[in-house]
C-alpha cells in the first residue's frame, strides 16, 4: 500500500525507541534511576511519598473502570478513558501547587482527582445534565475543554493575568498531540514566549487523536517544536509517573522564577478507546495494543515499589480497597445525580439582564404549563 | 463639562475613563500602543497607563481573544482591538465557542466582561476585507450583546457601559463616521442601560426607518429629503443589535404602521431579516405595508471604484420609503421572483 504522506504514519512512536534524551526515571520493569538531573528534582520522594503516586494513579484507574462500566450500563451517556495515561496525569498533577491553575482537555480525570474534583464532579458532565462539572476556582481547574488547543490560550492569558498579578501561581494547560496541529496551540506559545507568561505546555503524546496517529500530526515530532516557538522543550517517558514529576517540577520552578514559559512532551499511550463511543480495532492492531501493556504505568511503579518491600500484598489489597470505595462512590453519587429543571437552561446566558432571552423563558413556561396535566 | 471630539477620538476618551475607572481593564490589539491603532483610538493610552495595560499583541486574533478569555477568567476586563472587521473571522471560534458560552457553561462562576472592538463598514474606498459588516454572525450568537455607535457622544458614553458590562459585548465602530466631530459631555457617570436603548433622532409620523452605526447620518438626510416632499419620516438608531431594543420598535413601527430597515450588511439573514420578523411578530395588525429591507447586496463586498453601487444611500433610502408607502419603487415583484 502506498502513502500520500513523507513520513510513515501508521503507527504511533514507542517511548523507549532509544532516544536518550528522553526523561525517565523508572524503567519498565520497575528500576529506579537515582543520579542525574532529574532524580534530584525527585529524590525526597521516598517509599511513602510512592505510595502514594501509586494510589492516585490505583484509584483513578479504578474510577475511569467504573466510569466506563457506568456508561455501558447506560448511567452516563459517554467517556472519555484515560486508560494508561495514569503517570502523565498523576505525576504532573502532584507537581501544583494550590494557587497553580490548570486548563486542561477533556480526558484529564486523574488531573482533576488530584485538583480535589468530587467524584459527581466527575461524572456531571458525562452524564449529560451539565457542561461543566466543578466551579473552577474551587479547585483550580478551568472545566474540560472540548474544543481541541483552545485552551492553550486560555492557560496563556490567565498566566499573563497572574504575571501582571505579581502572583506566584504558575499554569499548566494540558492537550494532546493531536492539539499541536491546531492553531491556537502555536498562537499560544507565540503568546506565552512574547509575554513571559507562566505557563506549561503539557502535552500527553498518547499517539493517537481518534483514528489518526501521532505521525500524521508530526511526523517529525512534538517536542522540537518548540524550540522553534523560543521555548525550551523535554520529552518524557509519559508512564514513568516519577520522570513526569521531574520535569513538571522543573518547568514549574522556571514558569515561578519569571523564567517564562515551557513545553513538555509526555510520551504515553491512550490503551482504551478514543471514547466509549469509538473503536480502536479498526484503526489499530492489537499487538501495538500488547506491546504498551509491558510499559503500563501502574505496574511498573508497582514492581518498585514491591522491589523496596514498600507494597505488600496486604498494602496492596489496601490501595485495592481505597480504588474499590471511591468506585462505589462514582456510582452512587453518579447516579443520585438528578436532572435539572428544564427551565434552568435560560440561567446563566448572560450575567445581566437580557430581555429577549426572559421573554423566550416566559414562552417556554407557557408552553409547559398547557402540559400540566400530562406530566 | 464638554468637549469637541472625534467619534473615534471619544471613543478613545472613553477608554481612558474606563482605564482610570477600573485597573482590572486593560487592551489588547495589534498596532494599538504607539501607533495608537491604525484609527488612532487608542492615540496615547499605552504612553499613559504603560505597555501592560495597553498590550500590542502578535498578529493572531484567535490569540488575542482566547488570551483574554484566560486574563477574563483572571479577573480582568480585556477590552480586544480588531483591527479591521474582515480579520475578526480567525477569531471567530474563540468568541463563539469560548466567549459567549463561558458564563453558562460555568453556571456563572466565570464571567467573560470583554469587549471586542471592531471598525466596521465601507464608504471608505478601502481594500478587500476592510469594509465588511459581520454584525450579523454575532448576533445570531447567544451570550454575547452586539451594538453599534453613530455618533461622538453616544459613543463617549457606550463604550464605557460597555467595558463595565459583565457580558462579553461586540462595539461596532463605523470606520466612515470615525472623524465625525461632535460635542461630548464628559462630566458625570454615562446614563446607565443606553447600551440596549435605541434612540429616537428624528421623530416622524409616515414610516420609520431603522438603522444603526454608518448610515444613521445617511438615514437623517433621507428623512430631511423627504420632509422636502412633505413625507415625515421616524429614525431610529438601534445602538443595540442583540438584544434589539423591541419596546422602541414596536412603539414606533405600530404608530407610523411602515417600517424600513436599512444597514450594510447583506440582506439575506441579516439584522433586517431579525428586525422584518420581529415587527411582523408583533405588530401585524398595525402594518399598512411589508416590512422593507435597504441593504447591501447578497455578494462579496466590492472593490472601492464600486462599493457606491453597493452601500445604501440617501436615494436607496427614498425608494425603500417608496416602497413602504406603496409607490412605485424597485421593489416590484420581480425584486421578490
Amino acid at each position: 500500500m502506498s502513502s500520500l504522506l513523507a513520513h510513515d504514519t501508521g503507527t504511533g512512536s514507542p517511548p523507549d525507541r532509544g532516544d536518550p534524551r528522553t526523561v525517565r526515571l523508572l524503567t519498565p520493569d520497575g528500576v529506579r534511576q537515582t543520579s542525574g538531573e532529574y532524580a534530584a528534582r525527585v529524590a525526597d520522594l521516598d517509599d511513602a511519598a510512592l505510595l502514594g503516586l501509586y494510589t492516585d494513579m490505583v484509584v483513578i484507574r479504578r474510577i475511569d473502570q467504573e466510569a466506563t462500566a457506568l456508561q455501558r450500563q447506560g448511567e452516563l451517556a459517554l467517556w472519555p478513558p484515560l486508560l494508561g495515561q495514569e503517570a502523565a496525569q498523576i505525576g504532573s498533577a502532584r507537581a501544583l501547587e494550590h494557587d497553580d491553575f490548570v486548563f486542561s482537555s477533556y480526558r484529564e480525570h486523574g488531573v482533576a482527582w488530584v485538583r480535589g474534583a468530587t467524584t459527581a464532579e466527575l461524572c456531571r458532565v458525562w452524564r449529560g445534565i451539565a457542561v461543566a462539572g466543578w466551579d473552577p476556582y474551587r479547585i483550580g481547574m478551568a472545566t474540560p475543554q472540548v474544543i481541541i488547543g483552545a485552551q492553550t490560550l486560555h492557560a496563556t492569558g490567565y498566566a499573563i493575568g497572574a504575571k501582571y498579578d505579581g502572583a506566584a501561581s504558575a499554569v499548566v494547560s494540558y492537550f494532546g498531540d493531536g492539539a499541536t496541529s491546531e492553531g491556537d496551540t502555536s498562537e499560544a506559545m507565540v503568546f506565552a514566549v512574547t509575554y513571559g507568561a507562566p505557563v506549561v505546555f503539557f502535552c500527553q503524546n498518547n499517539q493517537w487523536a481518534i483514528s489518526e496517529p501521532v505521525g500524521l500530526q508530526a511526523p517529525t515530532g512534538i517536542a522540537a517544536r518548540a524550540a522553534g516557538f523560543g521555548l525550551p522543550s523535554v520529552t518524557v517517558d509519559g508512564n514513568d509517573v516519577l520522570a513526569v514529576l521531574a520535569v513538571t517540577r522543573e518547568a514549574l520552578e522556571r514558569a515561578r522564577a519569571g523564567e517564562g514559559p515551557s513545553f513538555i512532551e509526555a510520551v504515553t499511550y491512550r490503551m482504551g478507546p478514543h471514547t466509549t463511543a469509538d473503536d480502536p480495532t479498526r484503526y489499530r492492531t492489537a499487538d501495538e495494543v500488547e506491546a504498551w501493556k509491558a510499559k503500563d504505568p501502574v505496574a511498573r511503579l508497582a514492581a518498585y515499589l514491591r522491589g523496596t518491600g514498600a507494597l505488600t500484598d496486604d498494602v496492596d489489597a489496601e490501595v485495592a480497597a481505597t480504588a474499590q470505595r471511591a468506585a462505589a462512590a462514582l456510582r452512587a453519587d453518579c447516579t443520585a445525580l438528578g436532572e435539572p429543571d428544564g427551565e434552568s437552561i435560560f440561567d446563566d446566558v448572560y450575567a445581566e439582564p437580557h430581555p429577549v432571552l426572559e421573554a423566550q423563558r416566559t414562552r417556554f413556561l407557557a408552553y409547559r404549563e398547557g402540559f400540566e396535566e400530562e406530566r | 463639562m464638554s468637549a469637541t471630539m472625534t467619534l473615534g477620538g471619544a471613543i478613545g476618551a472613553g477608554l481612558r475613563q474606563a482605564m482610570t475607572a477600573d485597573p482590572k481593564v486593560l487592551l489588547l490589539g495589534e498596532d494599538i500602543g504607539k501607533l495608537g491603532g491604525v484609527y488612532r483610538v487608542t492615540d496615547g493610552l499605552q504612553r499613559d497607563f504603560g505597555p501592560q495595560r495597553v498590550m500590542d499583541t502578535p498578529l493572531a486574533e484567535s490569540g488575542i481573544l482566547g488570551t483574554a478569555v484566560g486574563l477574563a477568567y483572571r479577573g480582568y476586563r480585556p477590552v480586544c482591538e480588531i483591527q479591521f472587521d474582515g480579520f475578526v473571522y480567525p477569531a471567530f471560534d474563540q468568541i463563539v465557542s469560548q466567549v459567549s458560552r463561558m458564563h453558562a457553561r460555568t453556571k456563572g462562576a466565570v464571567t467573560m466582561p470583554i469587549t471586542i472592538r471592531i471598525p466596521v463598514g465601507g464608504g471608505i474606498g478601502s481594500a478587500e476585507h476592510h469594509s465588511d459588516s459581520p454584525e450579523a454572525y454575532f448576533a445570531h450568537t447567544p451570550g454575547l450583546r452586539v451594538m453599534s455607535v453613530a455618533d461622538p457622544q453616544s459613543a463617549y458614553s457606550l463604550i464605557q457601559e460597555a467595558v463595565a458590562c459583565d457580558d462579553p459585548v461586540l462595539f461596532f465602530e463605523p470606520k466612515r463616521r470615525y472623524h465625525l466631530k461632535g460635542e461630548v459631555a464628559t462630566d458625570g457617570a454615562p446614563a446607565a442601560g443606553g447600551m440596549s436603548r435605541a434612540r429616537v433622532l428624528r421623530h416622524g409620523t409616515d414610516v420609520t426607518v431603522l438603522t444603526f452605526g454608518g448610515l444613521v447620518q445617511v438615514a437623517l438626510d433621507a428623512a430631511e429629503a423627504a420632509s422636502e416632499e412633505g413625507l415625515s419620516l421616524e429614525v431610529i438608531d438601534l445602538v443595540s443589535l442583540s438584544p434589539i431594543d423591541w419596546p422602541a420598535v414596536t412603539e414606533s413601527v405600530r404608530r407610523t404602521g411602515r417600517a424600513v430597515v436599512v444597514h450594510e450588511a447583506a440582506q439575506t439573514g441579516g439584522i433586517g431579516a431579525e428586525l422584518a420578523a420581529g415587527i411582523t411578530e408583533r405588530c401585524f395588525f398595525h402594518l399598512e405595508h411589508a416590512v422593507v429591507r435597504v441593504t447591501g447586496w447578497d455578494i462579496p463586498y466590492p472593490p472601492a471604484k464600486l462599493e457606491r453601487h453597493h452601500l445604501p444611500d440617501l436615494d436607496r433610502v427614498l425608494d425603500g420609503v417608496d416602497a413602504a408607502l406603496g409607490r412605485p419603487s424597485s421593489y416590484g415583484e420581480q425584486a421578490f421572483a
